[in-house]
């Protein structure tokens, strides 16, 4: 038995025939995790015990017949920005190095309910701010296609894991790109859904208008059984909205897929380009309609995302404040009054990623630089949205690359943090428009993967999972 | 470039502090930052609305109640728990002055 190699449909057929039973999946699986996983570092926390006690509730609803939850028995990670009642969430934070979660995420009471079962939480960039996840205050994660090379981010921990085989899936979260450049990174396939598509409650906020989570797994099929499950309205999420139902099966005959030109004009590695216009030749044939559509504020998504995302985060950060929880100097004998306890935790415990980005945010809502700056930004935005809107009018989804460059080496940009904010420059007017995107392997490199992203009109993600499966299909 | 000083006043703002070292170092990466961003100032937003969210939602209105919220009443002392420094049923606080 080789069960990193099933597919989930396959591995819940071999549970319910009882070929095999939870238990033996998660301790293989954990097993595994602890040989391997000192080379990859995926993980920040494994959660043997509830991996455990996950599979032995899988175990007793295969036992009892019946309707079997598809997640039943399936083990998963979690990102460690998402919350997992009585489990350590640290953000990949000094701030919350001991920080345990009072309750569980929506996301998570739904992958419990189905018995999914649970074997850790998995490493990013600090409070999700980064695209390598160097960033993570504790240690670098590797990819597992060649470990000289960073696994992407800020999702890097639940890319590396689902790659490496060390779980069917991942949850991670993506508020410019941190499901999709990392699953790209490391050759799997990751969904960032339409805003308001899942829940939010339990994700630790880093931009309120942009964050969404969003699935990791081997395949697209896969990937769309952990969408479905984690999907819907939830009362304590307001922006979270019901999907529509689809019924009409996509036709990849006549299909119209959009091509955004400013998508291929510059800065783009060679061996990128190659695979993408490759990709758009294999939809060709498959009999799909190449139409060529414009996005024409592209070179703007990104410094608009950079004002929204870390005005946003200025905010939403305000609350690691050494008073109501995480790391404090509160009981340091040396610091006295509030404000000290404010200004030396938040010193002492944050990052520099994500102190540079909570300057930023301050300073362009700071009194006389607001209009100039962020109002600007959401001006800018709308017109974001509505070339989107525009596009998608003229093609069913949109192909594009997802990073311009094939994975990075370990270090090669840490020193300079605008060069590391480029990798993200075909992800995030997504997250600004709202829409959602999958990133798949579009091809290889020797052993390195590239990523092509397809994108969607809101809440249509069944026509991208479809879209997505027929190149699988044709590979 | 920015200054020196108006880095010391976002840092106040910020509740962050800064060692010279740092001041110097972050002070030449905001700038290449705010220069990159000055971009935006090119763009014609004329008549254009500022966006605050992708999803139209109404505000939505529920009663305040534990349940729905998927609260318990020993979730108070679970979250007194994750406090540095607390007495009886608040969170302690270091004066204000």
């Amino acid at each position: 038995m080789e069960p990193e190699k099933l597919s989930i449909k396959e591995m819940h057929s071999g549970l319910v025939g009882k070929d095999f039973s939870a238990e033996e999946l998660a301790r293989f699986f954990l097993d595994k995790i602890r040989k391997e996983d000192g080379e990859i570092k995926a993980f920040i926390t494994v959660t043997e015990d509830l991996a455990l006690a996950q599979a032995k509730k899988a175990d007793e609803i295969i036992a009892k017949g019946g309707d079997i939850p598809m997640l039943a028995g399936i083990p998963c990670a979690i990102k460690d920005n998402i919350f997992i009642e009585g489990v350590k969430c640290t953000s990949a934070s000094k701030m919350l190095e001991n920080y345990v979660a009072p309750y569980d995420a929506t996301v998570v009471k739904k992958l419990k309910e189905q018995g999914a079962v649970i074997l850790g939480k998995t490493n990013l960039d600090e409070f999700a701010m980064g695209s390598s996840t160097e960033n993570s205050a504790f240690f670098v994660t590797k990819n597992p296609r060649d470990t000289s090379r960073v696994p992407g981010g800020s999702s890097g921990g639940s890319a590396a894991a689902t790659a490496a085989g060390f779980c069917k899936f991942a949850l991670g979260s993506d508020t410019g790109g941190s499901i999709r450049q990392p699953a790209s990174f490391c050759g799997v396939v990751g969904l960032k859904p339409t805003y308001g598509a899942v829940s939010r409650y339990g994700v630790m906020a880093f931009a309120s208008s942009l964050d969404q989570i969003g699935p990791f797994a081997k395949d697209a099929a896969d990937c769309q059984t952990v969408f479905d499950a984690i999907k819907g309205r939830d009362p304590l999420d307001s922006t979270s909205l019901d999907s529509p139902e689809q019924k009409e099966r996509l036709d990849i005959k006549g299909l119209r897929i959009g091509i955004p030109k400013e998508y291929f004009v510059k800065g783009m590695d060679k061996e990128v380009e190659r695979t993408i216009r490759e990709a758009i030749g294999k939809y060709e044939k498959m009999g799909a309609k190449i139409v060529e559509v414009s996005l024409p504020h592209t070179e703007y998504a990104l410094p608009c995302y950079y004002i929204i995302a870390t005005a946003e985060a200025s905010a939403n950060l305000a609350r690691y404040d050494g008073i109501k929880y995480g790391s404090s100097e509160f009981n340091n004998p040396e610091v006295n009054g509030l404000l000290d306890v404010y200004v030396k935790s938040r010193e002492k415990y944050f990052g520099s990623e994500v102190k540079r980005r909570i300057m930023l945010g301050t300073y362009v809502l700071s009194s006389g630089y607001y209009d100039a700056y962020y109002k600007r930004a959401q001006k800018v935005r709308t017109l974001i949205k509505n070339d989107f809107e525009k596009a998608l009018s003229q093609a069913d989804v949109l192909l594009t690359p997802v990073s311009p460059t094939l994975p990075f080496k370990i270090g090669e940009k840490m020193d300079d943090p605008l060069s590391m904010y480029l990798s993200d420059i075909y992800t995030i007017s997504i997250n600004l428009a709202g829409v959602g995107a999958i990133s798949m392997p579009a091809g290889w490199e020797g052993d390195l993967p590239v990523g092509m992203q397809i994108i969607g009109k809101p809440f249509e993600e069944d026509k991208m999972f479809q879209a997505a499966m027929a190149f699988e299909e044709k590979k | 470039m920015i200054s020196e000083e108006e880095i010391r006043h976002i840092a106040k703002l910020s509740r962050l502090e800064f060692s010279a070292t740092q001041l110097e170092k972050f002070q030449k990466e905001f700038s290449a930052i705010l220069e990159y961003v000055e971009n935006l100032k090119t763009v014609n937003v004329d008549g254009i609305e500022p966006m605050a969210h992708s999803v139209k939602v109404a505000n939505v209105f529920r009663n305040d109640d534990p349940e729905i919220q998927g609260t318990r009443l020993d979730d108070n002392k679970k979250l007194l728990e994750l406090a540095p420094g607390t007495e009886g049923d608040y969170l302690k606080s270091k004066s204000v002055f």
